[in-house]
């Protein structure tokens, strides 16, 4: 198999991991939504904290873009 | 005119001299001039920000202030009281940071957050300056933070070298996730970009198909305008927390 074939797959490969972070993600915000869903007033409390976790979650995903950038391009 | 069958998506990461003879002699480079430019400018808004020094704000001097007490309650809100102490670190490192996103994503600057070089320095400099806090603090007792109170002795030697690891592992993750989400970001926008310019080389139904791509990047930029904001903010937060860790022990 040749370098760049084998590079591309590698490639696609390494973005599987991106199904974890969009299920993260996913949790992150409906345990939001559902924690303002039953307490309106928590939404100041709640906000930072979630926009906090889905940052930290994003990143997970930027450690396998960045995976896949590596094999990719050298 | 042949088309590049490859995008060349990292050329725009590269580093050139700016400022000409003068640049070219002591290596300043764009990435410098940035720098540069967001430090003035953040000095700049709080220097002439604070002049007119009214009981009632004016707009200018509402930004000022809103930038301060906005990184004071954050800094006092996860370490403490003591948190005082290192709000102008904390101060400096956010802004920084944010004016290293926001200024890449104006034409023809550049963003030096989307080098590894500069995140992990600054990562770099948040771990020895909270590990160096901890361990005026407490001195040798600071190593007590890796074996977590109430956990079981004879699992020491499982959990100390997991919590050393996970302990050096926060600069590390600190550095990759400011530059992966600066790069990703830019490398979209270049990818999009050269998507229009390869349709319009396809006739005029390409350059009229031309517009999707297009549409794409203006969303793209408004996404990263709230990318660079929350990344300098969870690398402000993350390194209070990590202070909170160091000044508490826990």
């Amino acid at each position: 198999m040749e370098v760049a074939a084998a590079k591309a797959l590698g490639a696609g490969l390494a973005v599987i991991a991106l199904a974890g972070v969009g299920i993260g993600i996913g949790n992150i915000f409906s345990a939001m939504v559902t924690s303002v869903a039953r307490n309106p007033a928590a939404r100041d409390a709640v906000f930072p904290i979630g926009i906090l976790g889905f940052a930290l979650t994003e990143a997970v995903a930027l450690f396998a873009l960045l995976i896949a950038f590596l094999i990719l391009f050298t | 005119m042949a088309a590049d069958s490859k995008i060349d998506a990292l050329g725009q990461f590269e580093l050139h001299t700016a400022l000409g003879p003068l640049g070219r002699s002591v290596n300043f480079t764009q990435s410098n001039l940035m720098m540069v430019l967001g430090g003035a400018l953040i000095i700049g808004t709080l220097i002439y920000g604070m002049r007119p020094r009214a009981v009632v704000p004016g707009r200018l001097q509402s930004l000022a202030e809103i930038a301060y007490t906005g990184i004071m309650s954050m800094a006092v809100g996860s370490i403490g009281p003591e948190g005082r102490r290192f709000f102008p670190f904390i101060f400096a490192l956010f802004f920084f940071v944010l004016m290293g996103n926001l200024l890449g994503l104006l034409p023809y600057s550049f963003t030096y957050t989307s080098h590894i070089a500069v995140t992990f320095g600054l990562a770099l400099m948040v771990i020895v300056v909270v590990t160096v806090v901890s361990l005026r603090i407490h001195g040798l007792h600071f190593f007590s933070y890796f074996f977590p109170v109430g956990a079981p002795k004879l699992l020491a030697p499982l959990i100390i070298p997991i919590e050393v690891i996970s302990y050096l592992s926060r600069p590390v993750s600190l550095a990759i996730r400011l530059f992966a989400n600066m790069v990703a970001g830019h490398v979209m926008f270049e990818v999009f970009a050269t998507f229009v310019v390869l349709l319009a080389g396809a006739g005029a139904l390409g350059t009229a198909a031309g517009i999707l791509p297009m549409a794409i990047n203006v969303v793209l930029v408004g996404f990263e305008l709230l990318v660079a904001v929350l990344q300098a903010y969870v690398f402000a937060i993350l390194t209070c927390i990590y202070l909170h860790d160091a000044v508490h022990l826990h």
